[in-house]
C-alpha cells in the first residue's frame, strides 16, 4: 500500500465524498417527506390516496434501486423525460427511501394505544388536534430508530448511483481502479470515506435512541 | 320535577349484529350521582362510551340540557367538553408532563389562556395533593397518582357530566382509596357523576341512585341504595351481589 498514492487521490475523494452526501441528504430529505405524506394518508385511510400509497410502496419495496435507477434514466428519456444523473439518483433514492419511510412511520403510528385517541378525543379536541398533539409526538419518537436505520441503508444504496455514471464515492474508486491499477489504495480509501460519511450518522442515531428510552423508561 | 340534565330514550347500540345495549332509558339530574353495576360483558362500560360519542349508535337519541346530539363534529366537540369521562388505564399523554397534559385541551379547545387554565389546573393539583408533581412525567408517577390526574385533567373542563368508567379496576388496592377519595369529596360538592365500578363499599357510600345492568338492559333501578345493596328486588341482581361475598 503507497500512502503517497492514497495522499494524492484524497481530492478525488472528497469532491466524490461532497457528491455522495448531497444526493444522499436530498433524497432522505425527500424520502421523509413522502414517508409522512404517505403514512398520513395511510393513517387517516383517504380513499383511492391510500390505494395509491399501498401500491407505491409495493411497487419500490419489491424491486432494485438498479433497477428504478435505470428505469427513470433510460427508460423515461424514450418518453421525452430526460433529467441529469444528479436528479435521477436523488428522486430514485427519494422515492425508494419514501416507501420504507412511509411503513416505519405507519408502524409507529400503529404503535400508539387506541385508548391515547379515545382520551384526548372526550377531552373534546378534533381529529385534526389528537393527531398533532398526542398522536404525531408519540408516532414520530417511536419511529426514530426505524428512522435512522433507513437513513443509514439509504445513504449506502447511494453506491449504486454509479451505474448511471453519477460521480459518487464508488465511481471514483471504480475509475481509479481501472486508469491505475492501485485496487488497495482505492478500496482502502473508499471503506474510510464511507465510514467518514455513515459514522457519524450511526453514532447520532445511537444517541438518539438511547435518550428517547431514557425518555420512556427513565427520570 | 326539574328537567333532566342528560336524557336517554331508547338506547339501542349493536355490534356486528350482537346488540350489545336495547332501549336503555335513563335521566340524569343535576347534581345526581349514579352508580351502574353488572357483571362484565353487560354493557355498561358501553352505555358510558356511547354517552361520550366514543361509540357509535343504531337507535335512540341523547340529549344534553334539553338538546339532542348529533353527529357532527362540532357538536360532538362540544358535547364532550361538557361530558367528562375518566377511563380505567387512566391513559394520559406519556409525552408530556402533568401539566401539560392538564393544560392542553383547555388552551387548544376552549382557547383559555394559559395564565388563567395554569392558575385553576395548580388550584385542582392542590386538591387531589399532587401539587408538587406537575413538572413529572406520567411515568414517574403511581397509578393512583395518574388516575387522579386523569380525573384533574377531565375537572378542567367543567364538564356538567363526569363518566367514570371502572377507573379504580386497574388499581392495586391500596390506591384504590386515595382515587375514591377524590370521587366522593366530587359527590360531596355536587358534581354530577355516572360511574362504572365494581368496588360495592364505595358504590353504596356514593350512589344516590343503582342501576344493575345485564345483557344490555337495565334490570334493576334503585333510587335507594341501602335497600338495595341490603336486598335487591330481581333474583338476578341479588345473584350478582352474592358473587362478591367469599
Amino acid at each position: 500500500m503507497n500512502p503517497d498514492v492514497m495522499i494524492s487521490y484524497l481530492p478525488l475523494y472528497k469532491d466524490a465524498l461532497f457528491l455522495t452526501m448531497r444526493v444522499g441528504w436530498k433524497g432522505v430529505v425527500i424520502a421523509v417527506l413522502i414517508g409522512l405524506i404517505g403514512s398520513a394518508i395511510l393513517h387517516f385511510e383517504i380513499p383511492i390516496a391510500k390505494t395509491v400509497v399501498s401500491a407505491y410502496i409495493q411497487l419500490f419495496r419489491n424491486t432494485p434501486l438498479l433497477v428504478q435507477l435505470f428505469f427513470i434514466y433510460f427508460a423515461l428519456p424514450k418518453i421525452g423525460v430526460r433529467i441529469s444523473p444528479e436528479a435521477c439518483g436523488t428522486w430514485g433514492l427519494g422515492l425508494l427511501g419514501g416507501a420504507y419511510m412511509t411503513e416505519t412511520f405507519r408502524s409507529g403510528l400503529e404503535n400508539i394505544p387506541k385508548i391515547q385517541f379515545e382520551s384526548a378525543e372526550s377531552l373534546g379536541m378534533s381529529r385534526g388536534q389528537v393527531f398533532r398533539y398526542v398522536i404525531l409526538p408519540q408516532a414520530i419518537s417511536s419511529s426514530i430508530p426505524g428512522l435512522m436505520a433507513n437513513v443509514i441503508f439509504l445513504l449506502k444504496e447511494t453506491s449504486v448511483f454509479s451505474t448511471i455514471s453519477l460521480m459518487d464515492l464508488m465511481f471514483t474508486a471504480k475509475d481509479l481502479i481501472g486508469m491505475y491499477a492501485k485496487t488497495i489504495e482505492c478500496l482502502t480509501l473508499l471503506v474510510v470515506f464511507y465510514l467518514i460519511m455513515l459514522l457519524p450518522v450511526s453514532i447520532l442515531g445511537n444517541i438518539v435512541e438511547r435518550r428517547l428510552r431514557y425518555a420512556e423508561f427513565g427520570d | 320535577m326539574e328537567k333532566a340534565l342528560l336524557s336517554v330514550r331508547n338506547l339501542h347500540k349493536e355490534f356486528d349484529r350482537n346488540t350489545i345495549l336495547k332501549s336503555i332509558d335513563l335521566d340524569v339530574n343535576k347534581g345526581e350521582v349514579i352508580v351502574i353495576i353488572g357483571p362484565s360483558g353487560c354493557g355498561k362500560s358501553t352505555l358510558l362510551r356511547c354517552l361520550n360519542g366514543l361509540e357509535e349508535i343504531q337507535g335512540g337519541e341523547i340529549c344534553l340540557d334539553g338538546k339532542r346530539l348529533q353527529k357532527n363534529a362540532k357538536d360532538i366537540s362540544s358535547m364532550r367538553q361538557k361530558i367528562g369521562m375518566v377511563f380505567q388505564s387512566y391513559d394520559l399523554f406519556p409525552h408530556k408532563t402533568i401539566l401539560e397534559n392538564i393544560l392542553l385541551a383547555p388552551i387548544k379547545v376552549q382557547k383559555r389562556t394559559r395564565a388563567e387554565a395554569e392558575a385553576e389546573a395548580l388550584k385542582f393539583l392542590e386538591k387531589v395533593g399532587l401539587a408538587d408533581r406537575k413538572d413529572d412525567y406520567p411515568r414517574q408517577l403511581s397509578g393512583g397518582q395518574k388516575q387522579r390526574i386523569a380525573i384533574v385533567r377531565a375537572l378542567i373542563m367543567h364538564p356538567v357530566v363526569l363518566l367514570l368508567d371502572e377507573i379504580t379496576a386497574a388499581l392495586d388496592p391500596e390506591m384504590v382509596h386515595e382515587v375514591l377519595q377524590v370521587v366522593l369529596d366530587l359527590a360531596k360538592n355536587g358534581s354530577t357523576m355516572l360511574i362504572v365500578t365494581h368496588e360495592m363499599t364505595f358504590a353504596k357510600a356514593i350512589a344516590d341512585r343503582v342501576l344493575f345492568l345485564e345483557h344490555g338492559e337495565i334490570v334493576e333501578e334503585s333510587r335507594d341504595p341501602k335497600a338495595f345493596f341490603e336486598m335487591p328486588e330481581t333474583e338476578r341482581a341479588r345473584q350478582f351481589l352474592k358473587s362478591f361475598e367469599y
